[in-house]
């Protein structure tokens, strides 16, 4: 059996189409290795089997001479949001835990056409609410680095399976930070893609205008790699984008010729300050090797979460009205009337985390509230996205911190909503503004743990930011 | 006191697309049940809507059709409520931003003699998907069927400018001629392809305030509309009379006991929460569109009349009764084309053909008869190869048959006798045989006259040129 030491998918690449290793051989390292690791609770379904049958007939179209994808035997996890053929998609809720998805997401398709292998889904937060991958269903996560602390969320499970080498590369969902936060939080890179450039069909909806599918990896030329067969337009979701994609894998860039934003607002007395520190080593080493630091303002991202908490819960009201019981997923035993169905289906079926949400998005699309709250709110969304817009007149790249907190404790915060919230005060503003991001590990803080730098780019400026993490992550080897 | 009616109608018309509002599936009509479904509209975890870019040409039809003001943007909302057959929990609708807004009609309140038109305002014509059907008659559970969800709909809402229950009916009659002749409706109403619901209100004649208004739901008829506004008029007449105070509430119309009831409690007061479909991207109708569309808008029936009377020269009521509907106008008109002639043309769709319609109960579209046989059949009673009687038997002969009617002639053997001799013959056997008609006849009973014509044509199986028999017989009877 082979060591999961693969550089990157290139170097797996490499040892497949040479026949130093076959994709059986690699499928079945990672699935042991998922099972070594079971205790993270970082999947909730494995496709031991399936991986292997498909493994096996990879092995065999290579061996035909046949022309073989672009990520040809790559092991990769999927968020248990997105929807496969003939698999349970549970969203780590109780209320589609026996689910089976009729239909393959776009994006499975795409990564199935290209020869990839899928290693099984992830665990997260339920229907991708969370900070912490606490809310689910199926039990927390934990973190690899410290397993008494939490992962980070809702994509806990996707950038678990990466950092514990269960998979090479993973999907998760970001709506308001659930790909770089946590992969912040477990030292590995995860890119958010503009709203738009990756198709949500097959994606179960938490809040529509903002989630974006995005991709957790080792490196960032391997999510370069995926995101590039992932996005592009797709007929069955309106809202995706027809620009061309770019060759993210090949990006590179010339940092002499680079203004990277430094936006005050992220680095406040919220921000703790050893990270604050590791932040600040990575845009000095930018700094070092020619790019220009541009002190930018963002003067409307204090109100950024404030709009978020309004407009993405009452997305959510009405994305999981479907979720009532009485075409599929869990339904009440013993129901007296079709209220009482509804009522008792999803207050069974349903957790604390999602009921609030419900509950608040109901509330502010409420009438007599809709003006104060969700009009008010779209308002200042568009303020928001015009002050990311603003600065990309000035800055080729924003960079920051991804959280402004380390991983926290199991349980810390589960009481404290509030503060739950907090933790994604520096990446929910960039769905607000439907751009680009990705976290980068960027050193670890006084206690040794993990802190992730946020690179932001211009809308469809994906390249650029792949371009300028490659190179980060040559600070980070050394 | 006298009270006057104030009210406007909220019609619901279901478009004709091939394919649903938001997906691919089919829209036929009469499908095994839950068979034309998908992911989308049954609102798998996942999926996401994408409009259908022939049911938002329908709408911009319609609102040309109806001098709508057409939105360069316009948005989809969501409209959210629980219920079974309602898959997504919402509703995909338009609110704010609807894609015709402050358009009109013009009814013709007149009579035969004298046309009088009244203009009827619209508010607005938004783009909505229809939810499934619930069965609740099969044993104690409910049943849905799924067919129906998200098959595109129009709501057409109009300001309140009716005054009577007549206006009401003409208005809705308008509507589905209007969508019948732009093709994007077939308007039937019995099979709910056109839904109506009604904001009933009454105010003392010349009191300009509006009454307290009643919404009056499940109007599956012409006539039912009336009556349910008529029933409605009175009730609230009586509540006023008696010193109550109508009382804002959606009321269902029960066709088989007449009358209207309020609905449940639960059934109303709902608290939709619309907000923007976050799904769909705003709605662009750019010029080029718009301008496209205009130019495949068919003539609208006012100004098909008006050729109709320039052009055929036609009566204008003639005019108004073959222009009512579009398939009706487009058989004249090609009637016309094979006969050359517009007047007999217009007889016999205006007679025979409308007759047989009614008689039938079918459309033109399933008529036997198409209009190239009907102007081949005019052409030969033009000609005198057939008597009017013969070509309304041989009209009847060609509804059970595909046959072109000269054959049906030539089969039967039904062309009129014209020749001289024969006829000759004929009257003088005829006048033979009756002698003392002949006396009557010439001693001043002229009117013994029809007598003969009529015994001549039986002798010849009515068959014979009328005008010859009636030439012959009078030089015959008159001849000394």
């Amino acid at each position: 059996m082979p060591e999961l030491s693969f550089a990157s998918y290139p170097d797996l690449r490499e040892q497949l189409l040479s026949k130093q290793t076959t994709c059986e051989a690699v499928t079945a390292a990672y699935l042991a290795r998922i099972q070594s690791k079971k205790h993270l609770n970082a999947f909730i379904t494995v496709f031991a089997e399936k991986a292997l049958v498909r493994a096996k007939e990879l092995d065999a179209k290579l061996a035909s001479g046949k022309t073989i994808g672009k990520l040809f035997g790559l092991p990769i996890a999927i968020k248990d949001v997105i929807a496969i053929k003939d698999e349970r998609l549970t969203c780590g809720s109780k209320i589609l835990s026996n689910f089976t998805s009729v239909y393959d997401a776009t994006v499975i398709t795409r990564l199935v056409a290209e020869d990839a292998i899928i290693l099984g889904k992830t665990n997260m937060d339920e229907f991708a609410m969370g900070s912490s991958n606490e809310n689910s269903f199926f039990g927390a996560v934990k973190n690899p680095l410290d397993e008494t602390r939490v992962p980070g969320g809702s994509s806990g499970g996707s950038a678990v399976a990466v950092a514990a080498d269960c998979a090479m590369v993973s999907l998760g969902t970001d709506t308001g930070g659930s790909v770089r936060q946590p992969a912040s939080f477990c030292g590995v890179v995860g890119v958010k893609p503009t709203y738009g450039r990756v198709s949500r069909y097959g994606l179960v909806a938490f809040a529509s205008s903002f989630d974006q599918i995005g991709v957790f990896a080792k490196n960032a030329g391997d999510a370069a790699l995926v995101l590039q067969v992932i996005a592009g337009e797709d007929k069955c979701d309106s809202t995706s984008s027809d620009k061309p994609v770019g060759d993210y894998a090949a990006a590179s860039i010339d940092l002499s010729n680079l203004r990277v934003g430094v936006p005050k607002e992220f680095f406040t007395d919220a921000l703790a300050p050893d990270i604050a520190a590791a932040v600040n080593t990575k845009l000095e080493f930018l700094k070092s090797r020619g790019a220009t630091l541009v002190p930018v303002s963002l003067p409307h991202s204090e109100h950024a979460l404030a709009v978020y908490y309004i407009l993405a819960p009452a997305e959510a009201s009405a994305n999981l009205a479907r979720f009532d019981g009485a075409r599929y997923g869990y339904r009440a035993a013993d129901v007296k009337d079709l209220t009482d169905m509804y009522v008792r289906s999803r207050s069974e079926g349903f957790g604390a985390e999602v009921k609030r949400r419900i509950m608040l998005g109901t509330y502010v699309l409420s009438s007599g509230y809709y003006d104060a709250y969700y009009r008010k709110a779209q308002q200042v969304r568009r303020l928001v996205r015009e002050d990311y817009l603003k600065a990309f007149e000035q800055v080729d790249v924003i960079a920051g911190p991804t959280s402004p907190i380390a991983p926290f404790k199991l349980g810390e915060k589960v009481d404290d909503p509030l503060a739950m919230y907090l933790a994604d005060i520096y990446t929910v503003p960039i769905n607000l503004a439907g751009v680009p991001a990705i976290s980068v590990p960027a050193g670890v803080d006084k206690q040794g743990l993990p802190v992730g730098l946020q690179l932001i780019g211009n809308l469809f400026d994906e390249s650029r930011l792949f371009a300028v993490a490659k190179i980060l992550e040559q600070s980070e080897m050394k | 006191m006298e009270y006057e009616l104030v009210a406007g109608l909220e019609v619901h018309c279901q478009l004709n697309t091939h394919t649903k509002a938001f997906c691919g599936c089919s829209t036929a009509f009469g499908a095994q049940a839950n068979t034309n479904v998908c992911p989308v509209c049954l609102a798998m975890p996942g999926s996401l809507p994408v409009l259908n870019a022939r049911a938002l040409e329908s709408i911009i039809k319609m609102g040309l059709a109806t001098n709508c003001r057409i939105a360069p943007y316009s948005t989809m909302a969501r409209k959210n409520y629980f219920y079974p057959d309602l898959p997504k929990g919402y509703q995909i609708s338009q609110f704010e931003d609807p894609v015709c807004s402050e358009g009109f009609v013009e009814v013709d309140t007149g009579d035969a003699k004298q046309s009088s038109l009244k203009k009827i305002r619209l508010v607005r014509i938004h783009l909505e998907e229809d939810a499934g059907k619930s069965i609740h008659d099969i044993g104690a559970e409910t049943y849905v069927d799924a067919n129906r969800c998200g098959v595109p709909l129009i709501e057409i809402v109009s300001y309140p400018d009716i005054r009577s229950t007549r206006e009401a009916s003409l208005y809705l009659q308008k509507i589905r001629q209007i969508v019948r002749y732009l093709g994007i409706s077939d308007g039937n109403m019995d099979e709910g392809s056109l839904r109506c619901d009604a904001n009933v209100s009454i105010r003392p004649k010349g009191q300009e305030a509006y009454g307290t208004r009643t919404e009056i739901k499940n109007m599956n008829s012409f006539k039912s509309v009336e009556k349910a506004m008529e029933y409605e008029v009175l009730r609230q007449t009586e509540v006023l009379e008696s010193g109550g105070r109508v009382v804002q509430e959606t009321l269902l119309w029960d066709a088989d006991k007449m009358e209207t009831r309020p609905m449940r409690s639960k059934e109303q007061a709902h608290d939709y929460r619309y907000f923007p479909e976050p799904d769909l991207v705003p709605i662009e109708v750019t010029s080029k569109m718009l301008e496209q569309i205009t130019s495949s808008l068919p003539e609208f029936p006012e100004a098909r009349r008006d050729r109709f009377v320039a052009e055929y020269k036609l009566p204008r009521y003639d005019a108004e009764v073959l222009t009512a509907s579009r398939d009706i106008a487009d058989y004249f008109e090609a009637t016309v084309k094979t006969s050359g002639d517009a007047k007999q043309s217009s007889n016999w769709v205006m007679g025979e053909v409308l007759r047989t319609l009614k008689e039938k109960a079918i459309d033109i579209a399933d008529f036997s008869i198409d209009a190239g046989r009907l102007g081949e059949l005019i052409t030969l009673y033009n000609g005198g190869t057939v008597s009017s009687t013969v070509a309304k038997e041989v009209f009847a002969l060609m509804m059970a048959s595909k046959d072109a009617p000269s054959k049906i002639v030539n089969d039967r053997g039904l062309a009129q006798v014209s020749d001289n001799a024969a006829i000759e013959t004929a009257v003088a056997e005829i006048i033979a045989a009756n002698p003392s008609q002949r006396e009557q006849y010439r001693s001043g009973k002229k009117n013994l006259f029809g007598y003969f014509v009529g015994e001549t044509m039986k002798q010849m199986s009515g068959k014979a040129n009328p005008k010859l028999i009636t030439d012959i017989l009078k030089q015959k009877l008159d001849a000394a």
